[in-house]
């Protein structure tokens, strides 16, 4: 190996002249680079240490996913051997590189094969990652016992005697614990994730607040927003309930409690584990809780514990839920004599094994945040650092760094009492309504230090420094100059290292503020992981109480512009906030005070009440006496009883789309829903003639890859087809239709927003949504050849209006040319799947396996998934959403018949005879656009169809271009009745289509005078639509509810696809090779960074004319 | 001058232990007497030659009773008030006065598994590293609810022996695994006193220094053990011998069962032992074969 390459992974270069493996890799040529991952990969299999064998894993997917695909011709043929792609679902990633390997050895190297090696080193890499924090955190002194404990009689956890219950009729103490959720005002580039500071501590550094919260208009003070109580009840069983998500549950055995995802309870139910309460060495020990209860508390008594969010929704990046983690864990260690103190503030050690277990239950609960994000356990302001390992640590020889951090709590000389009051005076904290997942970003922050890269590092220094200056803006009490610095550190570090950080909605928040506030803006503060949920303003003191109307009205205002185009799960807050001194902190609540919140009793009171007086346990009883005493029978009890007559008496709501506008009726009335279509397809769904398992060919047809001459290779421009079709662009024969129905399940996970208008990227110097780039292409196409392009769109229930408004709002982008919606005339309603179905998706299908906890995880979710389809009515009507979330679009099939249906394409052939073709595409083909060369080339062979296909890539799935018992066509991944025979597949399609008007409307038996015959179109449509296999798929959809919160359900819906055009005979299909930036496809936010990292953002924005 | 203990004090003050030492059993000879007539009897064969035996109020006539034959080498010492152990051990400063000295509980009986008494051995320690010494035991991490507990490193060269760091008084777990880890033992074992210590006279100034700084608290011991492992050398000693805890469940029948086994009579108590399953087993099938 070269000394250089060994001296990047070994991370010893020189700080003065710093190397970069990126410039390695660019100045390199294919063979150099091929040395280098064989090189890489002998040193990653020998080398003893843990983090230069990760930073190889990480060096061997880049050189595969950026730097050796553009060496790969473009005609690169590869395949991808199945077997290796099942390890790599299976999450047996050194079995699968093996085998790619060695495929690679025997058939050559391949922009498919490196593909494939990508993913398998990228699934190592966090593998390998996650396992050594998992093995540390198990490792870490304090919490290996919970490991090996795994027989009630070595339980060695005895309950505090103040705890127990003073006997006769005297109610059981209450140990009642409070924390503080976490702000940070600097991460440091994300230096808080667990895998940096055990590699780099000395980059490791945040400044942590621990504050109170209260809602604006709302709450008269701050509190600590995340609380929890425990005592001691007279069943054996462990009584969990969550006030906020209105979720309880009696856990009787160990089964259920290790059982995170049955309920909303698996928050506490990790507490419990993680605390030592219930030791993880128990699980599946077959053992009665009942036992441990009994030795932990005495026989048949259990425990009750309750934890409180005091609404604060989900997103608010204050890491609510680690530090009501935190919260439960501290509560339950100082109820088993874990801590020193039963009340009062922790210790410093006693709150780093807090900070440690709350990262068990992270781990348990399938889910992981940052080191820093326990911070609330701690008081006021901190600086949380990362340390070098000692000899003597668990990690010391694996990781440079510990696991744990160290916090230092500023004191009055670092912070003076007058800073903290300017600060909490200066700054305005909101909540802006968008709650995303944080995970994808912190996966490339890893990526990106661990690769090094140039650019990214430098920001990583900067922002040290900045992170350095807001210290010093703390000790001299300077908070403009701090306000300007976090501000930086957003548009500058954090932006450079991660683009998606920030979101459109954000920086027109921040310009909008600006504006609006003038001189008393300040500034803007990220706070946690990305914006868009929770965020600061910084703001002159005086002008605060002004600032804070006028953000909470902007931010109201912003996200009713931008609901359709951005994942908003609740509408916009803005907080009080205050620092709070103690951190977690508790008190015993004994005798008259021995009370839970009267949220709590809110949420009980009604259950007791229904249920017979008779069967009212005593314990309840007497529970109910005391809260109506203390609480509603108190003078102040401020509408305390109001709110527990609302809860009694629920008002009467209009059916559950009264909010939205549009009842469901209403909504299927106006979008062509045929009610008999749906009864039929309900009725062969539920007799097993239609479902997932016969989305399938036959277990007889062949398959087929394609041969030689199937397919025609468009990589170099022939001149005369250009010249050809740069003609027929000069007449005005060429239209684009933009297929813009669908919801983009998979982009937001179902959120149900306009995948057309998600402003994803910044093209052109701001963010631009999917509608605006094709816009930008059919400008610049149009201004090319000096004509214009008619763009159309075709639309749904879910996606016209939206994408209406927002043309007009925008002024059409200032497209000059003809632009129309083509709107929905199909329509149908979502299913409640069946069991069989879902099963089917579940075991019949490959799927990625997941790390051992989050298996769990998803196997519990799985079954309680099952649970709701049975118990709600397999095949029943899915109503119990939004209107707008029970319809679905029926595939892209019908929006193409829909332009005949709907007269659009009517009018526009009237307006405009001349034209002759259609190129149409997916929402999400960024690189679709009218290329004259392929144009030409279409026109030239004059078929009704011919369909752009590219090389395939791993993560191309979904079907492609094959032989079916001999005959060409494109197939659905969904109808392969062999999942490796996809495999076989050296194509992928990309559904951009171009189509040939007349030929086509032959093929429905029409033209273009029958096209003002509507009943003719109509009957042709139904024809023709019979031809099309249905397939049924399984969709999730998120159903929100309550703060933020969201679950996701899979549904059952149907559709027809444009692809399947192509098993008509007569239609003759002409299949077009083409080079991969036009046909890739976006599917996933996740991609985004890999797609501005490769150069395809820059190929894209080189197609469009923005103004 | 050589480091030589020939006093001992014995704790009988606990609320929960008052009877237990007066309890008869059998002892290895075969001789009947009450418990802690065996544990003088221990004492005194291991060169001991007085006595301090700390009581609660009004117990003092009970014990005269019964140990009247070791009057000579006895010191009654009252506790006037229960304010913890450690304020029991302090009752006997001045019996003690400026010499090291054996302390030992009278809840424990202790059974050697050597020629010499669990006593003798642990004053033999003491004797020759010229310092005090506790006695230990390994313990499994669900029973540190009931010991003090100590954290060291190993004495370099001592074969058994720990450099006490820390006392920590009925740990749980967790704080265990941080601070009492001690090379050379199984995964989840501590070592845990065995009621039998060799202590010097700086732990009566430790315990009233405590005292004066908590008035009115109960007094433990291990604070003031944690605060001389600060101050002295202090080793922890793993003895070959067991305890037998008379206060646990079953406590008397496993002392008598243990001092049996390792007695004169072993094979009497065998017979008994296997007798007495043979009759259990046979009850067991009768009631079996009735039920079918």
């Amino acid at each position: 190996m070269t000394p250089s390459l060994l001296s990047l992974l070994e991370g010893r270069d020189s700080a003065a002249a710093p190397q970069y493996f990126e410039q390695l890799c660019r100045a390199s040529d294919r063979a150099t680079l091929e040395t280098m991952a064989a090189e890489l990969e002998a040193f990653r299999r020998t080398t003893p240490n843990f983090y230069h064998r990760v930073r190889a894993l990480f060096f061997l997917e880049a050189i595969h996913r950026y730097f050796l695909p553009p060496h790969f011709p473009a005609d690169s043929a590869g395949s991808i051997p199945f077997d290796g792609h099942q390890h790599t679902l299976e999450r047996r990633f050194e079995e699968a590189i093996d085998i790619f390997l060695r495929h690679q050895r025997d058939h050559g190297a391949s922009d498919a094969l490196s593909s494939a090696l990508a993913a398998a080193y990228h699934g190592l890499e966090f593998k390998t990652l996650a396992q050594q924090v998992q093995k540390t955190v198990r490792t870490v002194r304090g919490n290996q016992w919970m490991f090996r404990t795994g027989h009630p009689l070595d339980y060695p956890l005895r309950l505090r005697p103040e705890l127990l219950p003073p006997g006769g009729d005297a109610p059981a103490p209450i140990l009642f614990e409070e924390t503080p959720v976490r702000m940070d005002l600097s991460h440091a580039g994300w230096s808080d994730i667990f895998f940096l500071g055990m590699d780099y501590p000395e980059g490791a550094k945040v400044l942590n607040l621990s504050i109170d919260l209260g809602v604006f208009g709302r709450d008269t003070t701050t509190r600590p927003p995340v609380c929890a109580f425990l005592r001691v009840i007279d069943e054996p069983v462990l009584r969990l309930v969550s006030v906020d998500l209105g979720a309880s549950a009696d856990v009787a055995s160990l089964a259920d409690l290790f059982d995170f995802a049955k309920d909303y309870l698996g928050l506490l139910k990790a507490a419990v584990i993680a605390s030592g309460l219930v030791p993880s060495g128990l699980e599946g020990s077959g053992h009665d809780l009942a036992d441990i209860l009994s030795r932990l508390a005495g026989p048949g008594r259990g425990l009750e514990l309750v934890s409180q969010v005091r609404d604060i929704p989900k997103g608010s990046r204050l890491a609510v839920s680690t530090n009501l983690l935190g919260c439960l864990i501290a509560l339950l260690m100082r109820a088993t004599g874990q801590t020193g103190a039963l009340t009062g503030e922790l210790t410093e050690p006693e709150r780093r094994t807090v900070a440690s277990r709350a990262i068990l239950g992270e781990w348990l609960g399938g889910s992981g945040g940052g080191w820093q994000d326990s911070g609330g356990v701690w008081p006021g302001i901190k600086t949380i650092e990362g340390e070098l390992a000692q000899p003597g640590d668990v990690e010391h020889g694996v990781s440079r760094g510990r696991l744990l951090p160290r916090h230092h709590v500023l004191d009055d000389s670092a912070a003076s009492a007058a800073t903290r009051q300017a600060l909490q005076d200066s700054l305005i904290l909101v909540h802006g309504g968008m709650s995303q997942n944080v995970g994808p970003i912190l996966e490339m922050v890893t990526e990106k230090y661990l690769l090094k890269l140039e650019r990214e590092w430098r920001a990583r220094l900067e922002a040290g420094d900045i992170l350095r200056g807001i210290i010093e803006c703390l000790k001299t009490g300077d908070i403009a100059r701090l306000a300007e610095l976090t501000t930086r550190n957003f548009f500058g570090p954090i932006q450079t290292i991660i683009p998606w950080a920030s979101n459109a909605y954000t920086e027109r928040l921040i310009a909008d503020a600006r504006k609006l506030l003038g001189p008393a803006f300040r500034g803007f503060v990220m706070l946690g992981g990305m914006s868009g949920g929770g965020m600061g303003f910084w703001v002159d003191p005086k002008e605060k109480p002004r600032a804070r109307e006028v953000l909470l009205e902007l931010m109201r205002r912003t996200k009713r512009e931008l609901q359709h185009a951005l994942p908003f799960a609740m509408d916009p807050v803005v907080y009080d906030f205050s620092l709070n001194p103690h951190g977690t902190f508790a008190q015993l609540l004994t005798g008259d005070r021995a009370l839970f919140s009267p949220e709590y009793y809110l949420y009980r009171v009604p259950a007791w009440v229904r249920q017979d007086p008779r069967t009212l346990p005593d314990a309840a009883r007497r529970d109910l006496e005391r809260f109506l005493a203390r609480h509603l029978g108190a003078q102040n009890n401020s509408g305390l009883s109001t709110a527990l007559l609302h809860r009694l008496f629920p008002p009467q709501s209009g059916g559950s789309g009264a909010a939205a506008g549009r009842t469901l009726r209403e909504l299927l009335d106006e979008n062509g829903f045929d009610p008999l279509q749906h009864e039929q397809i309900r009725s062969d769904l539920l007799a097993g003639r239609i479902g997932l398992p016969q989305n399938r060919l036959p277990v007889s047809a062949t398959v087929e890859d394609v041969r030689p001459g199937d397919v025609l290779p468009m990589y170099s421009p022939d001149d005369s087809d250009a010249a050809r079709g740069g003609e027929l662009l000069r007449a005005g024969a060429v239209a684009v239709v933009t297929l813009a129905a669908g919801a983009g399940s998979r982009w937001t996970q179902g959120a149900g927003t306009v995948k057309a208008l998600h402003p994803f990227a910044k093209l052109g110097g701001r963010h631009r949504s999917f509608l605006e780039v094709h816009l930008a292409k059919s400008r610049r196409a149009g201004r090319a050849a000096g004509a214009e392009v008619p763009h159309l769109f075709t639309t749904s229930h879910l996606t016209h209006e939206p994408i209406r408004a927002f043309l007009e709002k925008h002024q059409n982008f200032g497209y000059t040319g003809p632009l129309l919606l083509s709107p929905g005339r199909s329509i149908g309603l979502r299913l409640i799947p069946t069991a069989r179905d879902l099963r089917f998706q579940w075991e019949e299908t490959a799927h990625q396996v997941l790390d051992v906890q989050q298996e769990k995880m998803r196997q519990s979710v799985r079954k309680a998934l099952l649970d709701w389809a049975v118990k709600t009515g397999e095949g029943r009507d899915y109503t119990d959403n939004l209107p707008a979330q029970s319809l679905h679009p029926v595939g892209h099939w019908f929006e193409i018949a829909n332009l005949l249906r709907n007269g659009v394409l009517r009018d526009l052939l009237r307006d405009r005879p001349q034209l002759k073709h259609l190129l149409l595409h997916n929402i999400d083909t960024l690189g679709a656009d009218l290329d004259p060369a392929v144009l030409g080339r279409h026109d030239r062979e004059a078929r009704p169809l011919a369909i752009e296909v590219i090389r395939r890539r791993l993560e191309d799935r979904g079907g492609g271009l094959a032989r079916v018992g001999g005959q060409l066509r494109l197939v659905e991944g969904m109808a392969l009745a062999h999942e490796e025979d996809e495999f076989k597949l050296t194509f992928y399609n990309t559904l951009t289509c171009w189509i040939a008007i007349d030929p086509m409307l032959a093929l429905f038996g029409l033209d273009r005078a029958a096209l003002a015959d509507a009943d003719r179109v109509a009957a042709a449509v139904r024809t023709l639509a019979a031809r099309m296999p249905t397939y049924v798929t399984l969709k999730d959809v998120k159903k929100r509810w309550g703060n933020g919160q969201e679950d996701i359900m899979p549904v059952l819906q149907w559709e027809k696809l444009w692809g399947d055009m192509t098993t008509l005979p007569e239609a003759n299909t002409l299949f077009l090779a083409v080079p991969r930036p036009r046909g890739q496809q976006l599917k996933e936010q996740a991609q985004l960074d890999g797609w501005l990292r490769d150069g395809s953002a820059a190929s894209i924005d080189n197609l469009c004319a923005w103004e | 001058m050589p480091f030589r203990v020939t006093k001992a004090l014995v704790t009988a003050a606990g609320p929960a232990q008052r009877r237990l030492p007066l309890q008869t059993l059998t002892d290895r000879d075969g001789a009947q007497k009450p418990a802690l007539a065996i544990i003088l009897d221990e004492l005194l064969a291991a060169g001991i030659e007085q006595v301090g035996l700390v009581h609660a109020r009004g117990d003092r006539a009970a014990y005269e009773s019964v140990l009247a034959p070791y009057a000579t080498k006895l010191t009654f010492l009252e506790q006037p008030a229960p304010l913890g152990y450690g304020h029991a051990v302090l009752c006997g400063r001045e019996f003690v006065g400026h010499q090291p000295f054996l302390l030992q509980v009278s809840d424990h009986l202790y059974v050697s598994q050597a020629a010499e008494s669990c006593t003798r051995q642990l004053l033999n320690l003491a004797e020759a590293e010229d310092c005090a010494v506790s006695a230990v035991q390994p313990t499994h991490e669900g029973q540190l609810q009931y010991y003090g507990t100590v954290g060291g490193t190993l004495a370099p060269g001592r074969r058994g022996l720990t450099a006490i760091e820390r006392v920590i008084e009925k740990p749980t777990p967790t704080l265990a695994e941080q601070h009492c880890l001690v090379p050379g033992l199984r995964a989840g074992y501590y070592l845990c006193f065995f009621g039998m210590h060799v202590l010097t006279p700086a732990l009566f100034d430790l315990l009233a220094a405590e005292q004066q700084a908590n008035p009115g608290a109960k007094l433990g011991l291990s604070p003031s053990l944690n605060a001389l492992a600060g101050r002295e050398k202090y080793l922890a000693a793993v003895l070959d011998g067991r305890r037998a805890n008379l206060e646990a469940h079953f406590g008397l029948l496993r002392a008598q069962i243990a001092l049996g086994l390792n007695g004169a009579n072993r094979s009497d108590i065998l017979a008994l032992l296997a007798e007495e399953l043979a009759l259990a087993a046979e009850t067991k099938k009768t009631n079996g074969a009735a039920k079918e």
